[in-house]
């Protein structure tokens, strides 16, 4: 545990939940363009997000402390991903007690307590919301921990500390055919982690076609605004993790100095995955419910060729 | 995919240029409501019994050339997710209870805008036997737009009102 590394945590959690509403908001706002619209400017989530906080919060009758309880799991969760990630340093000091599959059980603790809360209202759309975000995690979950085993496999080690500053170190091993094929199945399963379309549209008014929207019908106020402000973070860190893992250069390491840079950095490339994330976005149409699986059990077969190429075509 | 990029290219930006920021006709009690909002208005629209008309102009302000959405107002899908209820047309009878229910879903402060002449005093379908009343009847009306059915102009200057900007 260094200082640089304690000092790096705490600017990447402040960096992902302060930024992550921004995220947002960019890449609104590069739909909007894209659409013809002028759009609401890159604020508009920060002011959403400041007036739910001062509206009337509300439990609909018949929902137990689990409903309250859910948005402050998921933020939770999304909090403590982000000090653990390799986001702007490699050393952060709970690196060493949470890896990849620490990582991973978060993400799905966070999912499973909305999932519950969605389930405890009791109503028809939630019950539906959370059982469709069952399908896709139980798809989802898998594939994540076998894209990153296939970068792991040559580190020796689960640590995403340990295999980002790896990559960095022999920068020939982002063009190998192991890392190839994770990044695209990595790719596949962020999108349908944080609810993107073609998997889940998250700007839908349509309840029949909700995945992740289905679930917080019911959540009004401030717990609405943990909601949102969660998936903005989870969105963030999944975008950060795909870009350190295939395009680590600029992250620091043990040393203070390089921190602002490589939270610059960071900030820079998460806005251009993100902008191309929402560009992509502009030509696609959601996906059928019952086409989904395809989708991700083909991207989990990509990571599984991964992990095989990893071992065999070294 | 690379039709639709130099479609994309081809047509630019549709919004027209905001217009001049509206004389502020919304009543005092009702500002003081939305400055509490700051600029971000999420809106339910309900459809108490219209023709639809209103709903293809509610349709129009949202779309490219109006948007709506760059004064911060957003059409959302929960009445728990909003700040102002949008309700077109004459309250039936069948719809006299939901839209009691989905006031009260509505987390304070909340605001209600009665869109369109048959929103405002039944319009047209006045006194017909299905219908119970104007919007103003069932609940507590903030915004009035009138028109049958009002020009998206309108409905994006009363929506401004709100956001304040």
């Amino acid at each position: 545990m260094t200082p640089a590394g304690t000092v790096g945590a705490a600017a990447q959690v402040l960096l992902v939940g302060a930024g992550s509403p921004l995220l947002v908001g960019v890449m609104r706002q590069v739909r909007a363009r894209m659409e013809g619209r002028a759009g609401a400017g890159v604020w508009q989530p920060w002011r959403d997000l400041r007036k739910l906080l001062r509206k009337e919060a509300i439990a609909p009758d018949g929902t137990g402390p689990l409903f309250r309880l859910a948005p402050l799991v998921l933020a939770g969760t999304a909090l403590v991903v982000a000090a653990v990630v390799p986001i702007a340093t490699t050393a952060s000091p709970l690196d060493g007690s949470a890896d990849l599959f620490a990582v991973t059980a978060l993400l799905a603790l966070g999912t499973v307590a909305l999932a519950l809360g969605g389930l405890d209202t009791a109503t028809a759309f939630g019950g539906m919301g959370a059982s469709r975000e069952m399908v896709v995690l139980a798809l989802v979950e898998p594939t994540i921990l076998m894209s990153v085993f296939a970068l792991s496999a040559r580190v020796g080690s689960t640590d995403l500390g340990a295999i980002v500053t790896s990559t960095l170190h022999r920068p020939e091993l982002v063009a190998s055919p192991a890392s190839l094929l994770a990044a695209v199945a990595l790719a596949v399963v962020v999108i349908a982690e944080t609810g993107r379309l073609p998997v889940d549209n998250p700007s839908t008014h349509l309840e029949l076609t909700m995945i992740h929207e289905a679930m917080v019908l019911e959540y009004a106020g401030p717990d609405l605004a943990l909601v949102e402000w969660a998936s903005a973070m989870r969105l963030t860190v999944l975008l950060g993790l795909f870009a350190n893992l295939f395009a680590p250069w600029g992250i620091a390491g043990a040393s203070l100095v390089m921190l602002p840079v490589a939270v610059v950095v960071f900030t820079v490339k998460v806005a251009l995955l993100g902008g191309a994330l929402a560009a992509g976005e502009v030509f696609m149409a959601k996906l059928r419910m019952f086409r989904v699986p395809e989708l991700l059990a083909g991207s989990f077969v990509l990571a599984v060729l991964a992990v095989a190429a990893s071992f065999f075509l070294v | 995919m690379r039709e639709l990029l130099r479609k994309i290219r081809a047509t630019g930006r549709v919004a027209e240029p905001p217009p001049e920021r509206p004389r502020d006709e919304t009543p005092a009690e009702v500002l003081d409501k939305a400055r509490e909002l700051g600029g971000s208005v999420q809106i339910r629209h309900v459809d108490a019994g219209s023709c639809n008309g209103c709903e293809i102009e509610i349709a129009s302000a949202f779309g490219p050339v109006y948007d709506a959405e760059r004064y911060g107002a957003r059409l959302v899908a929960s009445p728990r997710h909003a700040d102002a209820l949008v309700v077109t047309g004459p309250v039936t009878r069948n719809m006299r209870m939901a839209l009691r229910r989905t006031y009260e879903a509505v987390p304070e402060p909340r605001l209600v805008v009665a869109l369109g002449d048959c929103a405002r005093n039944c319009g047209v379908f006045a006194e017909a036997y299905g219908v119970e009343g104007a919007v103003s009847d069932v609940v507590p009306v903030d915004v009035e737009v009138a028109g049958c059915p009002p020009a998206p102009e309108a409905i994006v200057a009363a929506l401004r009102g709100l956001t304040g900007r």
